[in-house]
């Protein structure tokens, strides 16, 4: 699945908002092509260390590179050039309330493209059949169910054929089933279109299920880098604590 | 004391940031007013709600304040002043000041809130930093139209406001002062000028401009959920009706002094 070359190298990034000092130095490379997932406790920084890759929040220290290119160091107009390789998955699907499913799933087509409507149509239907959706292209977001919302985001987030994909706690929130609906669905997107993925996630059964490879952010650093296999026999306190959801051990979350 | 000297000196510090950051944002509208070409949908979409939306509101407003005007201008001058002043006097009022800044703080109650509720939670809900993330520029997308529908709008909606206003203080003229049409109109064309309606016009573009800036930027500061919500609209509208108040006298100043002296 990797092909070897390094797609995005975060290197000592760090990161305060007022004086809670969320990111202390995170180092991490991520491969072309491979499934990345990290876990860490809630409130951990996954969230906001997955924006730094898009742009979103800019380090206090340290560099990004996407490619090799320094996105904290980018013009705007370059920035979005970057930004449109990626696709990203919200925690919340966030999804526009004015806009229908269909217009969600094509607006970046629209902004960036020449399109007609009747393409955008055509385009908006064949994303949400792939994840199952096709009904409910006429429908507000306003309509739909927890999962249904994170399918249409999952749609929004391929349309624009991205090269690495964000995925932001993507099975918080939902039923266990419809959670496995939503990790074999990614895992069958990376094996289709072999897209970088990162997701960040405190699910276990989600990050076994999805990840080539698991990375666990604690305390503001990544304290460990693993395959599964790796991750399910470490000797990690941390991980092991984390992993089997233990209150006794050395996190503490209170 | 200590305390107090250093709240004092936080909320300068807050005033002082809170300035910067809105200097900022009207610098990005400028920086992508030259891209309009690309929201004119979305701009004209923001035009028909803020001005075709907010036409009940500015009818009732108007039609009353230019009655008013009229009564009350009919009680002052009692039996020393010709009733034909009444008509000069309504003009003249609701062309230079109760039609713009009147229409300027019921719109801006009404759109300012709006916006900044709309962006709001937008903001709080992760879709502006979802259209950041598909390379779509936010404040484009989302500030550049409502900025501009505001400026156009606004004047739009003050015409309407002084029409009805004079239809207003000319039915009360007639219907409870007991003036004829003909000294009604007569007052008013008496001392007309070109002048006061684009004065009106003017101030009305700035407010125009200030209610959308207003509602945009405490809409994209927005923290927290609801409460954060309900906050950037308070704020909007507190600050944008402050705004159109203060901007009004320094309007008033330059306009008179300088440009239609």
């Amino acid at each position: 699945m990797s092909t070897g070359d390094v797609v995005i190298s975060v290197r000592g990034v760090e990161k305060s908002f007022g004086d809670q000092h969320v990111l202390k130095g995170v180092d991490i490379d991520i491969m072309r092509g491979e499934s990345l997932v990290i876990i860490g406790p809630s409130g951990c920084g996954k969230s906001v260390l997955l924006r730094h890759l898009i742009g979103l929040h800019h380090p206090d220290r340290g560099s990004i590179r996407i490619n090799g290119s320094d996105i904290a160091k980018m013009k705007r107009s370059e920035l979005y050039g970057v930004r449109k390789k990626f696709g990203m998955l919200f925690q919340n699907s966030a999804l526009f309330d004015s806009l229908t499913v269909g217009e969600n799933v094509t607006i970046g087509l629209q902004e960036h493209f020449k399109l007609s409507a009747e393409e955008l149509r055509k385009t908006a239907l064949m994303q949400l059949e792939l994840v199952g959706m096709a009904s409910a292209i006429d429908k507000k977001p306003s309509e739909l169910s927890g999962g249904m919302r994170k399918r249409a985001s999952l749609a929004r987030a391929l349309a624009m054929d991205p090269e690495i994909i964000l995925y932001d706690e993507p099975t918080t929130g939902l039923d266990p089933i419809t959670a496995d609906v939503i990790n074999v669905l990614i895992r069958s997107l990376q094996e289709r279109f072999h897209a970088t993925s990162i997701t960040v996630t405190h699910d276990m059964v989600s990050a076994y299920k999805v990840a080539d490879r698991i990375a666990m952010l604690h305390n503001g650093r990544i304290i460990y880098d693993g395959g599964v296999a790796d991750v399910k026999s470490t000797d990690n306190e941390y991980v092991k604590q984390f992993i089997r959801g233990e209150a006794e051990g050395p996190i503490r979350t209170v | 004391m200590r305390e107090r000297v250093a709240n004092i000196g936080m909320g300068a510090v807050r005033a002082v940031s809170e300035l910067g950051e809105l200097t900022l944002l009207i610098g990005q509208i400028f920086r992508v007013l030259p891209r309009l070409h690309k929201t004119v949908r979305l701009t004209v979409v923001q035009m028909f709600e803020m001005g075709v939306g907010s036409l009940p509101l500015v009818v009732v407003t108007s039609f009353f304040t230019g009655g008013v005007a009229a009564v009350q201008a009919a009680y002052q001058f009692q039996s020393w002043i010709p009733d034909r002043f009444v008509g000069s006097v309504v003009g003249r009022s609701v062309l230079i000041e109760l039609g713009p800044v009147l229409t300027g703080l019921v719109v801006g109650g009404r759109v300012g809130a709006s916006i900044a509720a709309e962006l709001g939670t937008m903001k709080v809900t992760e879709q502006i930093d979802a259209l950041e993330a598909l390379a779509i520029d936010s404040i484009r997308y989302l500030v550049l139209p409502r900025f501009v529908a505001g400026a156009i709008m606004i004047p739009v909606v003050t015409v309407f406001a002084d029409a009805l206003a004079i239809v207003g203080g000319w039915l009360a003229a007639v219907g409870s002062i007991g003036m004829t049409t003909q000294t009604f109109t007569s007052g008013l064309h008496l001392f007309f000028e070109m002048g006061d309606v684009w004065s009106g016009l003017i101030k009305s573009l700035v407010f125009g401009m200030i209610i959308a800036t207003m509602g945009c930027y405490y809409g994209l500061q927005t923290e927290g959920g609801a409460e954060g919500v309900g906050k950037a609209a308070t704020r909007a509208v507190v600050s944008s009706c402050l705004l159109i108040l203060i901007s009004d006298y320094i309007l008033a100043e330059f306009l008179f002094s300088w440009i239609f002296a």
